[in-house]
């Protein structure tokens, strides 16, 4: 049994049904993203979590000890809040102390852990300001030791990095990582944006509309969406109706040309339409090395990113978005004119919903 | 055409001044009258040197400041609990908590007579302290509109939800939020309230009379009508106690300002 688990949570607010059937099990020590749009529920899932909302129906156990109906000063949970909800009254090292001196933790040990936790967010000389002369990434580091030093049994993060500049944001990705690993804590992690639940996670969870539609790893969520949502949400893609010709070879036709899927991913029959996806980086401009399938295109817009260019082109039709390289020796396709487009059937997504 | 505009508001401010202080003034040459022909302080001498106005003053100060920290105990929940748990019920709140500037003393008074007296199932009225009691908990009604919007203005500046899960989280139980969390926060809010209420305790005569208590109001009105020159310069100190508390109320926003533009 996971560490943290969640069976079958349902949540419903008078007649809205926010989170349907979420079902979710969590290692010791594994980070877990929340994905999805605002409102899809994620907050709803890590208060009951928290314990600061009832589950309608499901439950709610940590370490094999049911907790669904526990109060949520008692379950001690850790909680990082997206506006950073430091105790405006008291210092850094109080806010930091806060939760030990609830427990009753003696003078001089709490001390002690104060210090420690103040040096793990590298902020050791910072003990004695008021939250009000720090800058947000400090106070959300702040928060993170306040949360963490009760030695809580779970970590939950509602996206904490959403109220920060975008430097810092990066940056504070990859501290709160590592804080994580260093302490080795089970954290869920509430986020909309979804380069951070890719560069952070060990498992992403893709939720639309109350429902977790995907879980997986974020390679896995990324390179096998399993539905036209996920696939849509998480990066960018391209995706065309392709008709079934021969489901045992896995042969599509794709705007008349034909393309050969992946072995097993096609589970229709022949006549059929499909959804297909690609992405960006999947579409090549003209004819390349080991990409059978060739489109004609025309472009249509061309924006210069530095060292990547993105084209939108038109391919019988479907709008699609492809990557290019930038090269010196070599400017980009005017936009109106006709170009091929060479992708590889392996790359090809089946989408199902 | 703007120079006459400024200058009529000139005539008018100059115009609503005099109207203001021309009766204090009046009132303040009077009072240093006392003596036959010339200018003293005697009056001032008679009625702080008055053993009465000690004892009633020292009264009404001791009222206000049990009235002042009922008022906190009673009100700063009450706002915490309907800004956090029940919002769609606060303006309702907010009326009742205005209800006592439209609804006269006496009525209160009476109703806590009859409620109160010595043959009911809570006879506060049959004892002194009983009835300071009853008249403690009559000030604490008069000062609620006052007290109510200054801590609910204090719990507006700050995320009162949030700060409550944050603390719930760490493990604390309601008396370590309001103690720890709330109070402290809204102290300087607590504290404007906290003055106003003073000035109407020191100031009230209603409640003190009807319930028969040696408080200051009713020291104020037997002065005024059994003496000449002394209400005068009584009224002169009142007021002037009233304005230290209009004053110290300024310096407390001002402050509470400050610490929001800190924030
Ligand atoms: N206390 C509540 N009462 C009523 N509706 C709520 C409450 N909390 C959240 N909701 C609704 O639940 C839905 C999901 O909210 P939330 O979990 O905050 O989404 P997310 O965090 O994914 O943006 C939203 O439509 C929101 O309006
Ligand atoms: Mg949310």
């Amino acid at each position: 049994m996971a560490f943290l688990d969640l069976t079958h949570l349902e949540k419903t607010f008078g007649a809205n049904r926010v989170v349907k059937d979420f079902s979710l099990g969590v290692a010791q020590g594994e980070f877990v993203s929340l994905l999805g749009p605002s409102g899809c529920g994620k907050t709803t899932v890590l208060r009951m979590v928290a314990g600061f909302e009832q589950p309608t129906t499901g439950s709610i156990r940590i370490d094999g000890q049911d907790v669904t109906g526990a109060k949520a000063n008692a379950r001690n949970i850790g909680m990082v809040f997206q506006a950073y909800a430091l105790f405006p009254n008291l210092t850094v090292a109080e806010n930091v102390a806060f939760g030990l001196r609830v427990k009753g933790v003696p003078r001089a040990e709490r001390d002690a852990r104060v210090t420690e936790m103040l040096r793990l967010i590298g902020l050791p000389d910072l003990g004695a300001r008021f939250p009000f002369q720090l800058s947000g990434g400090q106070q959300q580091r702040v928060a993170l030791a306040r949360a963490l030093a009760p030695r809580p049994r779970v970590l939950l993060l509602d996206e904490p990095l959403s109220a920060l500049d975008a430097k810092i944001r990066v940056s504070l990705r990859t501290e709160i990582r590592e804080i994580q690993k260093e302490l080795g804590i089970t954290t869920i992690f509430v986020t909309h944006d979804q380069e951070e639940a890719l560069s952070m996670s060990d498992r992403i969870v893709v939720m639309n509309g109350g429902i977790a539609d995907q879980v997986g790893s974020p390679f896995d969520i990324y390179n096998r969406p399993t539905t036209r949502f996920v696939a849509n949400f998480v990066g960018t893609l391209n995706t065309f109706d392709a008709r079934v010709e021969n489901p045992e070879t896995g042969t599509v036709t794709l705007g008349g040309v034909s393309m050969t899927l992946a072995e097993g991913s096609l589970s229709a029959r022949k006549g059929d339409t499909v959804a297909i996806a690609l992405r960006p980086e999947a579409l090549h401009l003209g004819r390349t090395e080991g990409r059978e399938t060739v489109l004609p295109a025309r472009i249509e817009a061309v924006h210069f990113m530095g060292s990547v260019i993105r084209l939108r082109a038109d391919i019988g039709g479907t709008k699609v978005s492809l990557d290019t390289f930038n090269r010196a020796d070599q400017p980009p396709p005017a936009v109106g004119s006709a170009m091929e487009i060479s992708v590889s059937g392996r790359d090809a997504i089946v989408l199902r919903g | 055409m703007i120079r006459s505009a400024r200058f009529w508001s000139w005539i008018a401010f100059g115009a609503g001044l005099l109207y203001f202080f021309l009766p204090l003034i009046g009132m303040f040459e009077f009072s240093l009258r006392a003596k036959r022909g010339e200018y003293s302080f005697l009056a001032y001498e008679r009625v702080l040197g008055d053993p009465q106005f000690q004892q009633t003053f020292l009264y009404s100060v001791v009222m206000a400041l049990f009235t002042i920290v009922w008022g906190v105990f009673l009100v700063t929940p009450t706002a915490f609990w309907v800004r956090l748990k029940m919002p769609k019920l606060r303006p309702y709140i907010e009326f009742i908590t205005l209800l006592p500037l439209v609804i006269p003393p006496i009525v209160i008074v009476f109703g806590y007579i009859r409620l109160y007296n010595t043959s009911s199932f809570l006879p506060l009225t049959g004892s002194a302290l009983g009835t300071d009691i009853l008249l403690m908990f009559g000030y604490a009604v008069l000062a609620l509109p006052y007290m109510y919007r200054a801590v609910d203005t204090g719990l507006r500046t700050i995320d009162v939800g949030t700060l409550t899960e944050a603390a719930q989280s760490l493990g604390a139980g309601w008396i370590t939020i309001m103690a720890r969390v709330v109070l402290p926060n809204v102290l300087v809010a607590v504290l404007s309230g906290a003055f106003l209420t003073f000035a109407i305790v020191i100031g009230e005569y209603v409640f003190a009379a009807l319930l028969n208590r040696p408080a200051f109001g009713p020291y104020m009105v037997w002065m005024g009508g059994n003496k000449a020159y002394e209400p005068a310069a009584l009224a002169v100190i009142a007021f002037t106690i009233t304005w230290a508390c209009m004053g110290l109320i300024q310096l407390a926003t001002r402050f509470s300002k400050h610490e929001r533009a800190k924030r």
